[in-house]
């Protein structure tokens, strides 16, 4: 522990101001230069679209000077750049516009569905870290035994199989044939909008409402398409932390290590691994970040209405402000998530600082 | 001379250009042959190769001719090897001519991609200054984004089918190319043969092109085959969604889509293709890995 607790007491020392001040600047800058390139191919995109965006509000059979207007409203007489301003300001207040579906504001809907996309994500990269970290260990600990193959083809086949595909069989083993898991959506249909809402996260809803029949039905539904993308997360994980691993385990203060006679339990847990958190940690926040994008296939197999299931029904019935909406949702969070995972890297690694 | 000899292969001291680049052609391949998974990643893409060509000479029908009588058929059933799907067509012979759909996708973005990100990578890193800051900054606000869901918003913008599901994917694959040729050209650009070029009166048009490009190519040859299995699996989740080719072509993303109703009942009709997915993804994989091994030897057994 020693180690660990040293690098996070340096890390909340109360540093000189100039020393984080340039650091925490250019990373505010190149968040911010990041997200406006985000929003100018959002912006693109949705200019490129051949769907006439005045025709999206007024409807089909508008009339000349209804067109008009909103064409006035909507500001499309003004320059390209006069216009980007106006999205950018728009988003900056969390207004991405209507949806043509609803006619209720995008942003609303993508609040409603995204803790359902949480929910399922975090289940999965959890599942991943659990298994994943102790099968990278042992693999790089067992170089070139049978357990180490077995993790090389658990990983090999993660990278290679379709993730859709793959939820279908487990749909079709699990819920078809054994029907131990239940089928698609978040809860069985006796048991929709039974508890109150609090987090959307319908887990989390139950056992606030300590209503443990919706808790077990709403496992039921989200432990395969969790352990899908637990499966993704896994491959990852545990390929990145074997190779780490293996680093750590040729350096010469391991060597060291065992010659003072500690126990192997202690050489590998107490020592290698211990340097390895950091990368660790940078690792997870990369895969979490892809999680919540891998899910939209996943999302559509278990028809599970999270943000992946709204972008692309958006997208098929050409709702082109939720479809933007959402992608610039995803794209900030999985920005995010980026720059944390660089973040812990530069606090608690005294190395890169 | 004995050319193409084993012994005039592996000289240590070749006559020529083309012997020295000959032979450590043959060097590589004897390393990536001991290599059996490789070998095996290999051999199943030269069987995709020859079933695609050979696709109207050994598919058992026609891949689009429906027969409402016959459909559903299981496996196993008279001359449908593999079934029927929910119109009658022969999933075998759809297979069969899909796997021209894989491999024309693959091509375009393997032709695409790569060869934005080396003219992006080698300009940026042969310019440097301003240009270089803005190219690469670009490049990071690309490789920042969720490479899915940017390609489904392309698709939505361009409208879907294969032209543009090829375009949206390399739209957002070509950024890494970029960092890779970037990263060769850093190295290269200061050495001194460099310098003697420029000394004889070459451009930089020319540099770039006679002299960095051919340097970036090994290492992204290696990218390019580790990314395929991905790209394959972008492509068949657009077709899966609607997104990608469009019916009644039997891309095999949409073949899984089309199956997806039966999936209870009717197992097969979205299982095969699927298979088939994961079969010639897990091919490239393989050969990515022993590729690497044998052009890029620091990072075996990662």
């Amino acid at each position: 522990m020693a180690l660990a607790e040293q690098g996070q007491r340096t890390g909340r020392q109360p540093a000189p101001l100039l020393r984080w001040l340039k650091p925490a600047v250019l990373t505010v800058g190149s968040i911010a230069v990041t997200m406006l390139g985000l929003l100018l191919i959002t912006f693109i995109i949705g200019r490129v679209m051949p769907i006439d965006p005045v025709l999206s509000v007024a409807g089909e059979r508008a009339s000349k000077e209804v067109y008009e207007q909103v064409y006035l409203e909507l500001g499309l007489d003004k320059p390209l750049l006069v216009q980007f301003f106006y999205y950018i300001s728009d988003v900056v207040r969390g207004d991405f516009g209507q949806s043509l579906l609803n006619a209720r504001p995008v942003a609303e809907d993508i609040m409603r569905v995204f803790p359902a996309t949480l929910e399922l994500a975090t289940l999965g990269v959890f599942l991943g870290i659990v298994l994943g970290v102790p099968l990278g260990v042992v693999a790089a600990v067992r170089r070139g035994s049978w357990i180490d193959q077995i993790a090389r083809f658990v990983a090999l086949v993660g990278y290679s199989m379709p993730i859709f595909w793959l939820g279908l069989m487990g749909l079709l083993v699990f819920y078809g044939i054994l029907g131990w898991v239940g089928g698609p959506g978040r809860v069985g249909i006796f048991y929709v909008d039974v508890v109150p809402s609090v987090t959307g996260m319908i887990l989390i809803d139950s056992i606030i409402d300590g209503n443990w029949a919706v808790f077990r039905n709403a496992f039921s539904h989200i432990v395969l398409p969790a352990a899908l993308l637990g499966y993704y997360s896994l491959a990852y994980i545990s390929r990145m932390t074997r190779s780490f691993m293996l680093e750590q385990l040729s350096a010469e203060y391991v060597i060291t290590a065992r010659v003072k006679g500690l126990s192997e339990w202690q050489v590998i847990w107490g020592h290698a691994f211990r340097n390895i958190r950091v990368q660790l940690i940078t690792v997870i926040a990369l895969s979490y970040a892809n999680l919540l994008e891998g899910s939209v296939l996943t999302e559509i197999i278990f028809s599970w209405p999270g943000i992946g299931s709204y972008i692309t029904t958006a997208l098929l019935s050409a709702d082109m402000n939720a479809v933007l909406g959402g992608t610039v949702v995803v794209g900030f969070i999985f920005i995010l998530l980026n720059v944390l995972s660089d973040l812990l890297y530069k606090v608690f690694d005294p190395r890169a600082r | 001379m004995n050319a193409l000899s084993r012994e005039w292969l592996l000289t240590d001291t070749p006559t020529s250009r083309m012997h020295a680049r000959m032979s450590s052609f043959y060097k590589g391949w004897l390393a990536l042959r001991s290599n059996t998974l490789a070998m095996f990643g290999l051999g199943i893409l030269v069987f995709l190769l020859a079933v695609a060509a050979f696709a109207p000479w050994i598919s058992p029908h026609d891949p689009f001719a429906q027969d409402l009588a016959n459909r559903l058929q299981p496996i196993g059933s008279d001359s449908h090897l593999l079934g029927t799907d929910s119109l009658g067509r022969d999933i075998l012979s759809r297979l069969i001519y899909g796997s021209r759909i894989t491999l024309y996708i693959v091509a375009l973005v393997a032709l695409i991609a790569p060869v934005a990100g080396l003219l992006v990578g080698t300009v940026s890193g042969y310019i440097g200054g301003w240009t270089d800051i803005v190219l690469m900054r670009i490049t990071d606000i690309f490789l920042a984004f969720p490479r899915l869901v940017l390609a489904l918003a392309f698709v939505a913008a361009l409208g879907a089918g294969i032209e543009n599901a090829v375009l949206a994917i390399s739209l957002t694959a070509w950024p890494p190319y970029a960092r890779i040729a970037r990263a060769e050209t850093l190295t290269i650009r200061k050495s001194d043969y460099i310098s003697a070029i420029k000394l004889q009166g070459a451009g930089p048009i020319r540099i770039i092109t006679k002299h960095i490009w051919p340097l970036c190519i090994s290492s992204l040859i290696v990218r390019v085959t580790l990314d395929m299995a991905g790209i394959i699996l972008a492509a068949a989740g657009l077709g899966f969604l609607g997104l990608g080719a469009q019916p009644p072509s039997p891309e095999w993303g949409a073949m899984i889509s089309e199956g997806r109703r039966f999936i209870l009942d009717h197992w097969w009709v979205a299982t095969v293709p699927g298979l088939a997915i994961f079969t010639v993804s897990l091919a490239f994989n393989l050969l990515g890995d022993g590729l690497r091994d044998v052009l890029d030897p620091k990072d075996e057994g990662r």
